[in-house]
């Protein structure tokens, strides 16, 4: 009896135990010392992940943009085609390299015509190509002086790895006879860090565009303020999802002492442009896609995959550790990062942009 | 000062632990020691530093004074005095104080001939206190990981070490923590309650025994711990609140440094339903 309760004891144990970590772990100070603000990671789950990236794919480095553009060699080019025959055919090879290496030109162009445009592929493409344009353009507050490539998010795939689709209503998720709906929460999904919170936030965040900052301008609610804990609870999945994103603590962005105030890290200026341009993407660019997928791409309910931040972000800060592949894509970044640097604000002017944001806007500090 | 009937035998010599006679006696109802000595320099020596600190720092606000550990780049060296070495000396202190107090405790219940219950218990506390600014830093590999010692400040400290792991109430160790300490909280209320319901009883009527009160217990929920048991009840939930507590910050960082809620994935993999 004794040995069988000493068993079980020790079966628990270990389970528990192997549940866990062991030191020495990395931790990085960004603030000042005894705030808690602290960057800890483990250093061999970071190697292993590092481990388990493919390799980015060797691809020739940009040559002279001169000679017959490729819009004037070949047909139907709506896109690319201020790129000289040369550089176009080397943005061709690489997209097929970053998004479709073994299903190869036949995964967008049908057959030998490859100006034809039957397969929704290459009308996806031409349109994620305006997209990522748009961003390596309009973007430079999130993207910065990297930029983005088509590799950034897709990584090899077709389709790229994370992505969300709309879950199926919360009213048809019974979680037993009687109980009612699961009121879209309790999933533990690995989207949002496997917290009990509200599993989609992205159609409230990443494509609508609902109020995330709840804190209220007094300890109690008032009758200006009567944000409720369930809307919290929206926001802190969305939180969530940003730190699963990135590989970062909450402290990344957020000095909690106060989460609405904006004298924390300047990272926080960051992703308030990074959830911007998120809902720009989903809005401007996947969601219009809905006719041209075919059934079997989309979602549940019939939406179009939306980016979140896993989409690029993948686990770390920096997507691919901050490997600037955009620069020598031409096609992708027309001007590159040179020009683009003119426009950049600094992030001492974002963090001011910010402030007064938030000083502008109708009953933000009530959010 | 009038002497109550058990410090005739509280007042006796011997039962120190070093030093023999020396400092074995009492200023007026307060017995010294050399325990009690070495309390008094720690916290003489501690509390000035603390001042010193205070001193160099932007505010006497007594809420917003704040003696801050180094910054982690220090390791576990000795930092320069204004860059968080006044925080290792008033560490230093404070352990130096916290233990000599137990160790006194320890030589006055030698002196009454009773248990060391209350050392033990108050043992527990520093050994709290210890897990948070000696074992976890040093399994952390710098100083810096300690609290400040400041009213707000080691709350913002709680705060944003608790979201280091994005939601602390995830942590196993900390759910039991709190759980009991909840509980503590009412087998206190409740043995006060019933404390003072037997001793008060309405005009006219005796005061109620054990027996009442066990009987109580045992109508409302079919079991009674009795008048000793409820004591030594209380100690194992006020220990094991602390302990957890401990357990509780010694995992976040060395033994984990992902989101609490994603440890719990154990559970959602085992092959019952998995």
């Amino acid at each position: 009896m004794i040995t069988t309760r000493l068993t079980i004891a020790a079966v628990a144990a270990v389970v528990l135990l192997s549940a866990c970590e062991r030191p020495p772990m990395k931790a990085e100070q960004n603030g000042y010392r005894g705030t808690g603000m602290v960057q800890i990671t483990n250093p061999r789950i970071a190697a292993a992940q590092k481990a388990a990236l493919p390799a980015v794919p060797e691809l020739p480095p940009p040559g002279p943009n001169d000679g017959p553009k490729a819009k004037d060699t070949y047909q139907n080019v709506q896109v690319l085609g201020d790129l000289s025959v040369a550089e176009f055919t080397r943005h061709m090879v690489a997209i097929t390299q970053w998004v479709a290496p073994t299903q190869g030109c036949a995964y967008c162009h049908a057959g030998a015509n490859f100006a034809d445009d039957s397969l929704y592929t290459k009308v996806v493409a031409r349109r994620m190509i305006q997209m990522t344009r748009h961003l390596n353009t309009d973007w430079n507050k999130h993207v910065g002086q990297t930029g983005v490539t088509c590799y950034t998010c897709h990584r090899g795939q077709p389709v790229p790895t994370y992505m969300t689709f709309d879950p199926v209503t919360p009213k048809n998720n019974r979680v037993g006879v009687g109980l009612g709906d699961d009121a879209g929460q309790n999933k533990a999904v690995p989207s949002i860090a496997s917290a009990s919170l509200p599993y989609d936030p992205f159609s409230h965040y990443l494509s609508g565009d609902e109020p995330i900052r709840v804190g209220g301008p007094a300890a109690l609610p008032t009758p200006e303020h009567r944000t409720s804990i369930k809307q919290a609870e929206f926001t802190y999945a969305l939180m969530m999802h940003m730190s699963k994103s990135l590989g970062v603590n909450c402290t990344f962005c957020h000095n909690t002492h106060s989460f609405q105030a904006w004298d924390g890290p300047v990272q926080r200026v960051t992703a308030w442009y990074g959830i911007r341009m998120a809902r720009d993407l989903n809005n401007a660019y996947m969601d219009p896609l809905q006719k041209t997928f075919p059934p079997h791409r989309l979602g549940p309910t019939g939406d179009v995959a939306n980016v979140n931040c896993s989409t690029c972000h993948q686990g770390v800060n920096k997507p691919l550790g901050g490997l600037q592949m955009a620069k020598d894509w031409p096609g992708l970044w027309p001007g590159g990062p040179a020009t683009s640097a003119q426009n950049a604000d600094t992030l001492d002017q974002l963090q001011r942009t910010v402030t007064r944001l938030s000083q502008a806007e109708p009953g933000a500090a009530a959010r | 000062m009038a002497m109550l009937s058990f410090e005739r035998k509280y007042r006796v010599r011997g039962g120190t632990l070093i030093g023999g006679d020396l400092f074995d006696f009492w200023v007026g109802p307060f017995y010294v020691g050399f325990f009690g000595v070495t309390t008094i320099f720690f916290t003489f020596v501690g509390v000035a530093m603390i001042l010193w600190g205070a001193a160099l720092g932007p505010t006497w606000n007594l809420w917003q004074i704040s003696i801050a550990p180094p910054d982690l780049k220090y390791g576990l060296r000795l930092a320069p005095l204004r860059e968080g070495g006044i925080w290792q000396v008033v560490t230093v202190c404070a352990i130096g104080a916290f233990g000599s107090w137990m160790l006194r405790e320890i030589e006055i219940s030698r002196k009454l001939g009773m248990g060391l219950h209350v050392p033990f218990a108050f043992g527990m506390a520093i050994f709290g206190y210890v897990t948070l600014v000696v074992i976890r830093p040093v399994l952390m590999g710098a100083w810096g990981h300690g609290f400040p010692y400041g009213i707000f400040s080691h709350l913002d400290w709680v705060s944003n070490v608790g979201y280091q792991y994005l939601h602390f109430h995830y942590n196993p160790a900390h759910m039991l923590a709190i759980t009991f300490f909840f509980t503590t909280a009412l087998a206190l209320s409740m043995h006060g309650g019933l404390v003072l319901s037997a001793t008060n009883p309405p005009k006219g009527e005796v005061v109620k025994t054990p027996d009442h009160e066990d009987t109580f217990f045992r109508d409302l929920i079919g079991y009674s711990v009795g008048t000793l048991g409820i004591h030594r009840l209380g100690l194992f939930l006020a220990l094991a609140a602390v302990f957890f507590s401990a357990v509780c910050i010694v995992i976040s960082g060395p033994f984990w440094t992902r989101g609490w809620p994603e440890w719990w994935n154990w559970w959602l993999a085992l092959p019952v339903w998995s």
